[in-house]
């Protein structure tokens, strides 16, 4: 038996002994997990499966055992996915700080930051939230005036973030702050962590066209962070902002995949024969049947290019480009095929008239207009192709 | 199975590069157009590319071959594709040799295949019989009269029909149009008795032809294998044709893409490059993206077929469909990025655009391929 099949043994031994049962049915959104200081616990099964997951460092298979996390190859990473996927397992933990924060960590935090920090995102006791857009700065990300001054042993910080993901719910947020207002813009930019729970800190969430409240705005206000909050050299946080985008693109990249990401989890081809019917097993209607299979035809190609990405070694910052904009362009299109399949069925906003499942994806596809405008809009993306990969003028 | 090449498919990408960029740029094709070259490709590079072994890339080594694969030939092909190089490659080493190696006899492939190795024997393989592929809808019989078959029946747009020795013909000993049981394949020397064939003139300017068949008499021996059985294996055949073409037009594609940033990039109108306008830049970074899915579509396809994946056939229609969506795609672009120069006849462009036409069409169009994934998938 090679290495990697023993490890196989050992991963589906673990799994079958520590995943608890009902962490082995379908992720109802109440139950979701994201950890943290404040998390609740409707089923205490998940506080269980996080705690033995964050104990293994699974939750983060990929970062070295030293700051808690597993310490697994890019092969045994895929394994463990491929065990758990086997057993249907739902995410032990959701975390934007494993997602993007702990990657930038590792790559431009000091030593006691990456001893401070990344145990407690790999056992989510500490839930963060992304600082980075503003009223007056979108797609113009460097363009942002929330300004840090230096103190001495602290810098004030003072402004406005908008779009912050669950904000209201995080016990950090890693930050970009303007620390050099005399600097062109990209040059006065730095990465600073600052905990919510400081003085001066407020947030407010943000009603979206599906009803739903995942976004804040996040108020500072004369807000004091200790100096050894900087992740990496002053004014030149705007590197380490790139790079976290790189990450979260392509996390949001998989949402291309059926199943990916967020959302109701529905399959469009289950979807269309349940409400077109079905036609010798076929999908009733021919146009929608064509229409879906253009879909599934494209999404397979796109898997298949995600998986050549890590077949070459996942390199090319550029193609984290390609994949959220490909990504989030085709989730939207998986939603607008599952709502037209379900005719009016899939018009529902609550229960008069309308099952949970068929309004959860109403919702759904609400949610999916901002997938292709959060972390960088759909024509940033192009931006980024044209002129870093083909090269074209400026 | 990894979606990248071996050191060995490698090795041949770029000997097939090297060879495509020093002995057959694009002049080379543009030139056998103008000569009015009836085979429509050349008999000395093919010997070149023979002794290159790319000949016999599918054929077992103990006929002569080296085994390397559907992959091996398909990135070869791909090259080719860049510059246009037209060769009996897809026509006799894959459609040829394939056809053989999975039905014939051993005799069968003791006498064809090493002449097909050395380069002595080029071949076509007769299927379609409409305006459209459809492999099964086959109305051309062959009956067994005392030890003689007779055939008859009509074969359209047969690829390298024009010049190939020996041409393979699916017909009919049994059972009804559109059915895939009661297919067999025969194979005649092209200058038999009552095999008609009619070159015909494309606008891509290769090697087609429709042959008939009237009385065509042939030997016992002329059917390759068992009667009645052959559907499977031209299917089988057929998508390793798909993959191989597939990757051609990848290759196609990507220098049609390649040839028109370029061209953005030195192109001024109103005092500034064109490429610097964004409306062009999305369109191009949209191409970027599809060309990248076509690649990850072909390398799976051809990997699949060379582990004898129970997925080769949707995979095969997936590359096929992807291609030719993608080549559809940017040589529609390439002509109007490049302007008035892009529909004169004196730049290269055109060639792509009239050769991704044709090309679609070989071996079942998007719109067939969509069809077919559906089925498999079960949609």
């Amino acid at each position: 038996m090679s290495d990697l099949e023993v490890f196989r043994k050992e991963v589906s031994e673990w799994l079958e002994e520590n995943c608890p049962p009902s962490m082995r049915t379908p992720l109802v959104p109440e139950e979701e997990v994201w950890g943290g200081r404040n998390a609740q616990y409707v089923n205490p099964e998940s506080k269980l499966w996080l705690e033995r997951m964050g104990e293994k460092g699974w939750t983060a298979p990929n970062l070295p055992t030293e700051y808690g996390g597993g310490g697994l190859d890019r092969d045994q990473t895929k394994v463990l996915h491929q065990e758990l996927y086997k057993i249907k397992a739902r995410p032990a933990l959701n975390s934007f700080g494993i997602w993007m924060l702990a990657p930038c960590i590792i790559e431009f935090g000091s030593e006691e930051q990456k001893r401070e920090h990344l145990p407690k995102i790999i056992k989510g006791e500490i839930r963060w939230c992304q600082g980075y857009s503003e009223p007056g700065s979108g797609s113009d990300l460097a363009s942002l005036s929330t300004k840090a001054e230096d103190m001495g042993d602290h810098y004030l910080v003072n402004g406005q973030k908008v779009w912050t993901s669950y904000a209201d719910m995080a016990d950090w947020i890693f930050a970009l702050v303007r620390t050099g207002p005399q600097e062109p813009k990209h040059s006065g930019i730095s990465f600073l962590l600052i905990d919510m729970a400081s003085e001066g800190v407020s947030t407010k969430p943000i009603t979206l066209i599906s009803g739903k409240s995942p976004f804040c705005e996040t108020f500072f206000d004369d807000v004091k962070a200790p100096k050894e909050n900087l992740v990496g050299v002053e004014n030149s946080g705007w590197t380490i902002a790139k790079k976290l985008l790189q990450h979260e693109r392509n996390f949001i990249s998989n949402f291309g995949l059926a199943g990916g990401g967020t959302g109701s989890g529905a399959d469009v081809v289950s979807i269309a024969k349940k409400y077109l019917g079905e036609d010798n097993g076929k999908i009733a209607h021919p146009s929608h049947r064509d229409n879906i299979t253009l879909h599934k035809m494209k999404e397979h190609a796109f898997g298949l290019t995600l998986q050549r990405s890590g077949d070459e070694g996942g390199k090319a910052s550029a193609a984290s480009s390609m994949f959220k904009y490909y990504g989030t362009e085709h989730n939207k299109d998986r939603y607008e095929l599952m709502i037209s399949s379900m005719g009016n069925k899939g018009l529902g906003w609550s229960e008069q008239g309308f099952s949970d499942d068929e309004q959860a994806i109403t919702k759904a596809w609400l949610r999916t207009k901002a997938n292709s405008i959060e972390g960088g809009t759909s024509e940033v993306q192009l931006n980024v192709i044209s002129r870093r990969v083909l090269d074209l003028p400026s | 199975m990894k979606l990248i090449l071996s050191e060995e498919q490698q090795f041949l990408k770029d000997t097939a590069q090297s060879f495509a960029r020093d002995k057959t740029p694009t002049n080379h094709f543009r030139k056998l157009r103008d000569d009015g070259n009836a085979k429509c490709w050349d008999d000395s590079i093919w010997q070149e590319m023979v002794q290159l072994g790319w000949s016999g890339i599918l054929v077992p080594e103990e006929f002569g071959g080296s085994d390397f694969g559907i992959a091996g030939i398909s990135v070869i092909m791909q090259e080719l594709g860049k510059t246009l190089t037209p060769s009996p490659l897809l026509a006799t080493s894959v459609l040829g040799v394939s056809t053989i190696k999975l039905l014939g006899s051993d005799d069968q492939k003791t006498t064809f295949l090493p002449k097909i190795v050395s380069g002595e024997a080029t071949t076509a393989l007769a299927v379609d019989e409409g305006n459209h592929h459809n492999p099964f809808e086959i109305e051309a019989t062959a009956t067994l009269e005392e030890d003689k078959w007779i055939l008859n029946g009509q074969k359209v747009f047969v690829i390298d029909g024009a010049s190939a020795d020996l041409i393979l013909i699916v017909a009919r000993t049994s059972g009804k149009k559109g059915e895939s049981n009661g297919l067999s394949v025969f194979i005649a020397d092209k200058n038999s008795m009552g095999l008609e064939i009619s070159q015909i003139s494309t606008a891509d300017c290769r090697n087609y032809a429709n042959i008939g068949m009237s009385n065509l008499t042939l030997n016992a021996d002329a059917l390759l294998g068992e009667v009645d059985i052959a559907g499977e294996i031209i299917e089988q055949v057929l998508d390793l044709g798909r993959i191989a073409m597939a990757s051609e037009m990848l290759g196609n594609t990507e220098e049609a893409f390649e040839i028109t940033v370029s061209y953005l990039k030195e192109r001024k109108q109103f005092g500034v490059l064109i490429g610097s306008f964004q409306a062009l830049q999305h369109r191009a970074a949209k191409m970027f993206c599809e060309i990248e899915l076509t690649k990850s579509a072909v390398l799976a396809a051809m990997h699949a077929a060379d582990e004898n994946s129970n997925e080769l056939e949707r995979l095969s229609s997936l590359a096929k469909f992807q291609a030719g969506e993608t080549l559809h795609l940017v040589s529609n672009e390439a002509i109007q990025m490049h302007g008035g120069i892009g529909v004169t006849d004196e730049y290269d462009i055109g060639f792509y655009l009239k050769r991704a036409r044709v090309a679609e069409q070989i071996f079942g169009t998007s719109e067939y391929h969509q069809a077919r994934y559906a089925d498999i998938s079960g949609f």
